[in-house]
């Protein structure tokens, strides 16, 4: 199934790693807030997208399927 | 606060007629003995009916319980059932009201539901300051007993995530769901959350069965909803309509420009557009309707329900913290007559930046708001841009709460 990029909006503060990590997914808004494009993770970049979720300093990046 | 019922077709099902509250007996009398039948039996009449939530989002009732029973098969936990009577739009009046009026038919409901699951428990969730539900739920000998919960008086606090929280000791504060509430909710448990009215259908759907229930509304929207109707000059008076009712016929077109159609939340539709319109479970939301008199001004209207909207928020999510009290601050410059600059366009792209990007769809249902007013008061907003507002009665008409 595919796995996309979700935010757990409660948690994120926008410290912007994520966007360092994975900038083909994730750009940031005018407050530094993380902007997905929605798009399913291709396999190639899994790895590096799970990196950015456990590499986020408050959790808040996640992979979800479908 | 009267609660009436216009002529529309049809006898009230809901609301205990000539506005006296119905105490056990009475109820008993009216609508006779409530039979369950088995768990099976109960979803596949629910399904047959065609009952939707009546909370604002007009979720099939059927799909939701289906869900519950599946995750709780899965995961081996006992689900939870919650009535939602947290009616958070100050607007809206129809929970409230059908909660005073007909508890017992709530409470039916519940037993419904929570049958219909399999539940361990029970929970009635109101607003503090409702008092009358305890004693209803005391004089009542429930298979499954039902706990009676206050919550604070917010905008967010009957959102599902947010009464989920709080059933289980926490803040009623919306929580990032995934999976959703239906199949981890209270305590990890799958937690059916119901809208008070929406129990209340399903009380009369168990009795009476769904041909019955289908006897009012349309083929595709059947049944009937309770509404919260503000016509200026009069109290706001709850009323059930069957879906399918012309909207002239709730709300008179006469001397109104617009008409605001499903609360702060909801949408701004010019009356002319409005009058061709009629009661739909898909953009009605919770019941709110409101006429703006042609001499008020719409932009004025919406940039105090903004405020009050942005003030609302939980301040947990980024963009609705940033992005709401900035729209609502623009709306009000452009609610103001004289020259806007990029306000407009600043407007609209945060509009886009706080869509969809919170636990919760506070910053969605403001965002929709927003830009049905942008459309429906455009020439209203030209008229401003050169500092003239063609409203000749700036007094306030929503009501938005006094800020504590």
């Amino acid at each position: 199934m595919d796995q996309r990029v979700d935010i757990d909006w409660t948690s994120c503060q926008g410290h912007g790693l994520c966007a360092e990590l994975l900038p083909e997914h994730i750009t940031l808004d005018e407050w530094g807030y993380p902007l997905i494009d929605g798009a399913p993770v291709p396999a190639r970049t899994l790895k590096r997208a799970r990196r950015a979720a456990a590499d986020c300093p408050v959790l808040a990046l996640k992979l979800t399927a479908g | 606060m009267t609660a009436t019922h216009l002529d529309l077709h049809m006898p009230p099902r809901l609301l205990a007629p000539a506005g006296t509250p119905a105490d056990l007996a009475t109820h008993e009398q009216r609508y006779g003995p409530l039979s369950y039948g088995d768990p099976a039996a109960l979803l596949t009449t629910i399904a047959a009916s065609g009952l939707t939530g009546r909370g604002g989002a007009a979720f099939p009732v059927h799909r939701k319980l289906t869900a519950v029973v599946e995750a709780a098969r899965r995961t081996g936990r006992t689900p939870v059932v919650v009535a939602n009577g947290a009616e958070g739009e100050p607007a809206s009046r129809k929970d409230r009201t059908l909660l005073a009026l007909s508890p017992h038919l709530v409470l039916d409901g519940l037993q419904v539901a929570a049958r219909a699951v399999g539940a361990g428990e029970a929970h009635l969730a109101v607003e503090e300051g409702v008092s009358s539900v305890a004693s209803a739920v005391a004089h009542r000998g429930d298979p499954v007993p039902v706990q009676v919960l206050r919550l604070p008086k917010r905008f967010l606090s009957g959102q599902a995530s947010a009464l989920a929280q709080f059933v289980g000791g926490a803040a009623a504060l919306p929580a990032y769901q995934d999976p959703p509430v239906r199949e981890r909710g209270v305590r990890r448990a799958p937690t059916l959350v119901q809208n008070v009215e929406t129990l209340a259908h399903l009380a009369l759907i168990a009795r009476y069965g769904p041909d019955w229930f289908r006897s009012a509304g349309t083929p595709g929207q059947p049944g009937s909803a309770l509404c919260t109707v503000h016509v200026p000059g009069r109290q706001p008076r709850v009323i059930e309509a069957p879906f399918g009712t012309p909207l002239h016929r709730v709300v008179p077109p006469h001397g109104m420009s617009a008409v605001l159609l499903g609360g702060y939340h909801g949408s701004w539709i010019p009356a002319a557009e409005a009058a061709q319109l009629s009661l739909e479970a898909t953009t009605m939301g919770a019941g709110v309707l409101a006429a703006l008199p042609a001499d008020r001004c719409g932009l004025a209207e919406t940039a105090r329900v903004l405020r009050y909207l942005a003030l609302q928020s939980a301040g947990q999510c980024g963009p609705c913290l940033n992005g709401l009290p900035r729209i609502a601050a623009a709306f009000q410059s452009l609610a103001t007559p004289g020259p806007q600059g990029s306000t407009r366009t600043d407007v609209s792209r945060w509009s886009g930046l706080v869509e969809g990007r919170g636990a919760c769809h506070h910053p969605d249902g403001t965002v929709r708001l927003v830009r049905s007013a942008l459309t429906t008061f455009a020439s209203e907003l030209d008229a401003h841009a050169r500092g003239l507002c063609t409203a000749t009665d700036r007094t306030p008409l929503l009501p938005v709460p006094q800020e504590t």
